[in-house]
């Protein structure tokens, strides 16, 4: 039953980033306005809990989101297997965790 | 004029045909010219080459009439029924590329091996299991009940295989059930007569089941049917989703 | 392209797969940058500076495209998954398609 529990995390996870992103998609189309400047995007997300909750959310599930999306990929189109496609989709997995909420932590903490 | 007349009175040139021709280890194309006739299928074509060009092609067809699914094969690069594929709707350039169906091990020529197409139909549970007895009334089904027309929507399969063969999922993961077995599993699903459910839900929500499935709809593409295999398959989703959420998955 | 591919909702499927690799294989770099406001304010706003450039903004909303479709994409894909069949699911598709591309202009038209 691992393909559909993959598939559940993956449905589960893409029902949470949606609105994370139309978020993230507003804030980016605000933002860009007369350029990106470093002090005006971390004067808003400095010592914000909601800035982290939402983005700590976001990097969360799309960790295992784009994992279970990649592990497909490499499933299907590079006849990746077992020991193999587990090990790279784990790897994967902890990266964009581990690297996301790093950069969460870099742009919240106050 | 006959079916098989030689002497064509059309001045059309003739058709410049690709014919794949092999067998499990491998294979080739063979170019035949064949006469142009009016109303021309492509079955017309192949039987044309066996008969006047090369005895030994190998190929399959039963009804000519588009009733049995036997004569699917590929007609340049789209699964088709070539007895209901005329010449001049698929001709390029006055050239033709005819190959066996995709996605099936070849057995010669034109013909493939279907053991594996019946074989998922299997692994999905799709035969319908009765419960009732000769000693019980018929069963008293309404043609309207909103369940009946889902079950008659998916039900004229006639087991052709060009689903199969236009299936990308299939072509990436062998173990994939397949459209055309999973679309037998959702009519029979909503057979209110059927009582093998709980095994055909394990069966189609196991690791090469209906979730494999990327909604590409090449199936309801090219079904001759007018099925829609990617529908039933959604259906089959919420119907594991419904069973795993109650705990009652296999 | 494989003549059996070339119909719209294999083209909704590529797009969709392309998109989600595309977006999976940035996000790493996109989270360097981003972290680089643990070292110093001033090295995120070097790269910000760079970021000015026109052919970077193109990138950027080349970017939004990928994340707007992907999105989009992604809800038809949830409909026709959990709710009754319809159909106008291929019609959904070009919408997706419609409205991603709209949600990328807004980006170009406000970053210039």
């Amino acid at each position: 039953m691992l393909e559909l529990r993959l598939y559940i995390a993956q449905r589960v996870s893409a029902t949470i980033i949606a609105p994370l992103v139309l978020i993230h998609l507003g804030m980016m189309i605000y933002a860009i306005q007369g350029g990106l400047d470093a002090a005006e995007i971390l004067a808003r997300t400095r010592g914000s809990w909601w800035w982290a909750a939402n983005y700590g959310l976001f990097v969360i599930a799309v960790a295992v989101h784009a994992a279970i999306g990649l592990r497909n990929v490499l499933r299907e189109w590079l006849c990746l297997r077992g020991a193999v496609l587990g090990a790279v989709t784990w790897l994967s997995f902890a990266l964009l965790l581990v690297t996301g909420l790093r950069a969460v932590f870099a742009v919240v903490m106050p | 004029m006959g079916f098989m007349d030689d002497s064509s009175s059309s001045t059309a040139p003739p058709i410049a045909v690709r014919v794949w021709r092999g067998n499990p280890d491998g294979g080739s194309f063979e170019a035949f010219e064949v006469p142009q006739q009016p109303s021309q299928t492509i079955l017309d074509v192949v039987t044309w080459i066996q008969r006047h060009a090369d005895a030994s092609l190998s190929y399959r067809f039963a009804c000519r009439v588009g009733m049995c699914g036997s004569c699917a094969m590929m007609v340049n690069g789209i699964p088709r029924w070539t007895c209901r594929t005329h010449v001049n709707k698929v001709m390029r350039d006055n050239s033709l590329t005819i190959e066996p169906l995709r996605n099936l091990p070849v057995i010669k020529d034109l013909a493939c091996d279907m053991t594996e197409f019946f074989d998922k139909w299997k692994q999905a549970e799709g035969h319908f299991q009765g419960s009732a007895t000769r000693h019980e009334k018929v069963a008293a089904l309404s043609p309207n009940s909103p369940q009946r027309r889902v079950a008659n929507a998916a039900t004229e399969c006639i087991n052709c295989a060009i689903c199969y063969a236009s299936c990308d999922v299939v072509n990436w993961n062998r173990d994939y059930l397949g459209p055309a077995a999973l679309n037998r599993a959702w009519s029979l699903q909503n057979d209110e007569r059927d009582s093998g459910g709980a095994a055909r839900l394990a069966a189609v929500g196991g690791d090469a089941g209906c979730h494999q499935c990327h909604s590409q709809q090449g199936c309801a593409t090219y079904c001759p049917n007018e099925l829609n295999p990617t529908a039933s398959i959604a259906g089959l989703k919420r119907m594991v989703m419904k069973a795993y959420v109650k705990g009652g998955l296999g | 392209m494989k003549p059996h591919r070339r119909q719209p909702l294999y083209l909704a499927f590529l797009l969709h797969r392309l998109s989600g690799l595309g977006l999976a294989l940035f996000l790493p770099f996109h989270f360097y940058v981003l972290s680089l406001a643990l070292d110093s304010e001033a090295e995120l706003d070097g790269f910000l500076h760079w970021s000015q450039a026109p052919l970077v903004k193109l990138a950027e909303s080349g970017l939004v495209f990928l994340l707007a479709i992907h999105l989009f994409g992604g809800l038809r894909l949830l409909a026709l998954e959990n709710m009754p069949w319809r159909d106008a699911y291929k019609n959904a598709a070009a919408l997706a398609v419609a409205a991603a591309f709209f949600v990328a202009c807004g980006f170009l038209l406000r970053a210039f």
